[in-house]
C-alpha cells in the first residue's frame, strides 16, 4: 500500500488553466497568448475574466515568441502558449534572440509535451522540449507533477523574474499532491524518504516513481523518490544528499535521453560525487501513435521499469 | 529640428559607421549608411524621447513608457544604430571605438545583454523585430499610453515567414501606434533582391495584409521629415503603417554605393580615406 493516495484524476494542463485563472483576478500585469489552442490550454476562464489581456495570435508560433517579448518590454509578463512542440521547438531561435538572449520575463507555457499526447503521434510528441530549452543560458526549466502542483508552478513563475519553460501535459494523471501548496522553483521535493536506491523523476513519471517505490518495497527495496519538478536550476544538494546516502540512481522522465533531467543529474554527479545511474525515459527514438497508456509501456516509462532499473542500479553500487 | 541641422548630423554619423567599421575591419557598412538619414531623423527630429528635465539629457528606461520606442530588426546594420545612440547622448561617444572588439557593450549585433542604453532587444537573427515591436505597441495600449514604436526591417529580411505572420497580425489586432519601415536598397548578401528572392509589389502584399503603405526617399531627409509628419497623422486609425523606404546601400560614398558590394566589407585604410573626404567631420570624430 503506498504512502500516497489520490482522490481524483485530472490533466496539468487544467492545472495551467486554474492557475491562469488566479493570476487573471489577482495579477494585473499577467497577460496570455495563444496560437489557436485555447481549449487545449484551458484558458477560457483567463479569457473571460480579461479579455483585454489575452492576444489571439492565430498558427503563428514565431510571431507570438516576439509579440510575448514587446510586451515584457512594456512590463507585463507574457504567457506564451501552444503545444509543447510548436512552443519550443519550431520557434528555437525566437526563444533564443528574443527570449533568452534579450533576458526578457517571458513564460513559454507548453502542454501536451511528451508521448503522453497519444494518438496525434510523433509529429506532436515532443520530446527533446526540456533540453533544447535547459540548454538555453538564464532558461528556467520546470516540469510538474500533476494538477495541483502545476496550478501552484503557474502563479509561482509569474512572481519570477526571467524567462521560464513550463511544461506540462494532455492526459489525467493522479492527483497527489496538495492544494494550495507554495511552488519554489528550483527546490527538489522528497516524497518518500528510503535508503537502498533514489528515484529522481519529473512530470508524468513522478506517479509512476512512487507506484514503483512500491513495488520495490514488496522485495525488501527501501527507494527515496524525489520530486525533480525543476529540471534548471537543478536542486544539487537535494541530489547530493540523498546519494550520498543510498549511492545509486534512477532518473526517470517522459523525454529523450539525450538532454533531459538524468543527463543533469549525471554531469552534476560526475563532477561531484560519480555514482551508478540508471536511465528511464525515450532512447533516440520518435514517439507514435496511441493511447498514452500504451505508449508509455511500449516505451518503458512506467513503474515496472522504474523498479527494475532501480534493482540494476543497485546492483551497480 | 531643421532639416539642415539633421542633414550635418547625418554626416558625422556617417564617418563614425565607416570609422567603426575600419576599426574592427568588420562589420556591415553598406546598409548603415544607407539608414543613416532615418535614423538621423527619427532621434534628433521625429521621436518623443524621455529627456531630464533639468539636464535636457536623454534617459534611457527598459520600458519605453510614455516615450517614442526604436526597434531595428535588421540588426547587422548596428553602426548606424550606435552612432546615432551615442550622438544623441545615450552612452559616452568614446565607447563607438569598442564595436565589435572583446569586452564591448557595442556586439556585432545589438543586445540588451550588455546593458547598453537604448537597446531593448536582440536583433540579427533576422525576421523578428517586427513582431516584438506590435508587442511593444500592444502594450502602449494596456498602459494608456499615447507614444508611437517605429520598427526597421530590410527587403532581403521580407524572406522570412515571420515577418508575414506579424504583417497578418498588426492589422487584425487594429496596432495602430505602429510606424513599420523597409529599407528597400533592392540588395542583399547574394545580390539583388529581384534575383535571390523576388518581394515583387511590397505596397500590393502590405495593403492586402491591411497595412496604409507610404513611400519616402530614405535618403532626403526634408523628406522623411514630410513623411514622417504624415504618418503620426495617421495614427489611431485601427490601421498599422508601413513606409517604403527607398534607399541607396552605402549612401554619402560614391564607391560604394549601386552595389551589395559593401554589405558586409569594411574599408582598408585607403578607401576609409577617401570615403571620409567625401563627409564633412560635423561634430567631430570619436
Amino acid at each position: 500500500m503506498s504512502i500516497y493516495t489520490f482522490e481524483t484524476k485530472k490533466d496539468t494542463r487544467s492545472g495551467f488553466g486554474a492557475g491562469m485563472e488566479f493570476l487573471s483576478l489577482n495579477n494585473p500585469k499577467v497577460v496570455a497568448l495563444c496560437a489557436d489552442l485555447i481549449g487545449s490550454l484551458k484558458l477560457e476562464p483567463f479569457i473571460k475574466n480579461c479579455p483585454e489581456r489575452f492576444f489571439q495570435t492565430g498558427i503563428a508560433e514565431a510571431n507570438m515568441i516576439g509579440i510575448a517579448a514587446g510586451l515584457s518590454i512594456g512590463g507585463f509578463i507574457p504567457f506564451a502558449t501552444t503545444f509543447a512542440n510548436f512552443g519550443t521547438g519550431r520557434v528555437y531561435d525566437q526563444i533564443r534572440q528574443s527570449v533568452a538572449y534579450s533576458g526578457k520575463n517571458v513564460k513559454i507555457a507548453c502542454s501536451h509535451a511528451g508521448l503522453t499526447l497519444g494518438e496525434d503521434g510523433a509529429t506532436h510528441q515532443i520530446l527533446e522540449d526540456i533540453g533544447l530549452m535547459k540548454m538555453l543560458p538564464g532558461m528556467v526549466v520546470i516540469n510538474p507533477c500533476d494538477y495541483n502542483q502545476t496550478k501552484a508552478a503557474t502563479i509561482a513563475v509569474a512572481n519570477y523574474q526571467g524567462p521560464v519553460y513550463l511544461r506540462f501535459g494532455r492526459p489525467v494523471v493522479p492527483v497527489f499532491t496538495p492544494e494550495d501548496q507554495e511552488f519554489v522553483i528550483g527546490k527538489a521535493i522528497k516524497l518518500i524518504e528510503g535508503s537502498d536506491v533514489t528515484i529522481f523523476a519529473t512530470g508524468h513519471l513522478v506517479w509512476e516513481s512512487i507506484l514503483a517505490s512500491d513495488i520495490l518495497r514488496e522485495k525488501g527495496i527501501q527507494a527515496e523518490v524525489i520530486n525533480i519538478h525543476t529540471i534548471k536550476p537543478l536542486d544539487t544538494d537535494a541530489i547530493l544528499d540523498s546519494v550520498k546516502k543510498t549511492k545509486c540512481l534512477v532518473s526517470a522522465e517522459e523525454h529523450q535521453l539525450n538532454g533531459g533531467l538524468g543527463d543533469s543529474i549525471a554531469q552534476y554527479l560526475a563532477r561531484t560525487l560519480p555514482t551508478p545511474q540508471e536511465f528511464v525515459g525515450v532512447n533516440d527514438s520518435f514517439g507514435e501513435s496511441g493511447k498514452p497508456a500504451d505508449l508509455m509501456d511500449k516505451y518503458g516509462l512506467n513503474a515496472v521499469s522504474i523498479a527494475e532499473k532501480a534493482i540494476k542500479a543497485i546492483s551497480r553500487k | 529640428m531643421q532639416t539642415q541641422e539633421l542633414i550635418s548630423i547625418a554626416s558625422q554619423v556617417r564617418r563614425d559607421i565607416l570609422r567603426m567599421v575600419h576599426g574592427c575591419q568588420s562589420g556591415h557598412p553598406g546598409g548603415s549608411l544607407g539608414c543613416t538619414d532615418l535614423l538621423v531623423a527619427l532621434y534628433f527630429d521625429a521621436m518623443q524621447l524621455r529627456v531630464d528635465s533639468t539636464s535636457n539629457q536623454v534617459v534611457f528606461a527598459m520600458s519605453a513608457l510614455n516615450e517614442d520606442a526604436f526597434f531595428l530588426s535588421n540588426g547587422h546594420i548596428s553602426p548606424v544604430l550606435y552612432s546615432v545612440l551615442a550622438r544623441r547622448g545615450y552612452f559616452p561617444i568614446q565607447e563607438l571605438s569598442s564595436f565589435r572588439k572583446i569586452n564591448s557593450r557595442l556586439q556585432g549585433h545589438p543586445t540588451p545583454h550588455e546593458h547598453l542604453e537604448g537597446i531593448r532587444i536582440a536583433s540579427g537573427s533576422l525576421g523578428q523585430g517586427l513582431s516584438v515591436a506590435i508587442g511593444v505597441a500592444q502594450a502602449k495600449k494596456l498602459n494608456n499610453d499615447p507614444a508611437v514604436v517605429y520598427c526597421l526591417m530590410g527587403d532581403g529580411e521580407q524572406n522570412e515567414g515571420q515577418v508575414w505572420e506579424a504583417a497578418m497580425y498588426a492589422p487584425h489586432h487594429k496596432v495602430d501606434n505602429l510606424i513599420a519601415f523597409i529599407d528597400v536598397n533592392g540588395q542583399q548578401i547574394d545580390g539583388p533582391t529581384e534575383k535571390i528572392m523576388n518581394n515583387r509589389d511590397l505596397q500590393l502584399k502590405y495593403e492586402a495584409f491591411g497595412w496604409k503603405v507610404l513611400h519616402v526617399n530614405g535618403n532626403d531627409l526634408g523628406d522623411l521629415q514630410i513623411c514622417l509628419a504624415n504618418a503620426k497623422n495617421m495614427l489611431g486609425n485601427g490601421v498599422p503603417i508601413m513606409i517604403l523606404m527607398r534607399t541607396e546601400m552605402g549612401a554619402g560614398v560614391d564607391f560604394m554605393m549601386g552595389s551589395h558590394k559593401w554589405h558586409g566589407v569594411a574599408p582598408n585604410d585607403q578607401q576609409l580615406e577617401e570615403a571620409l573626404s567625401q563627409l564633412s567631420e560635423t561634430l567631430g570624430d570619436y
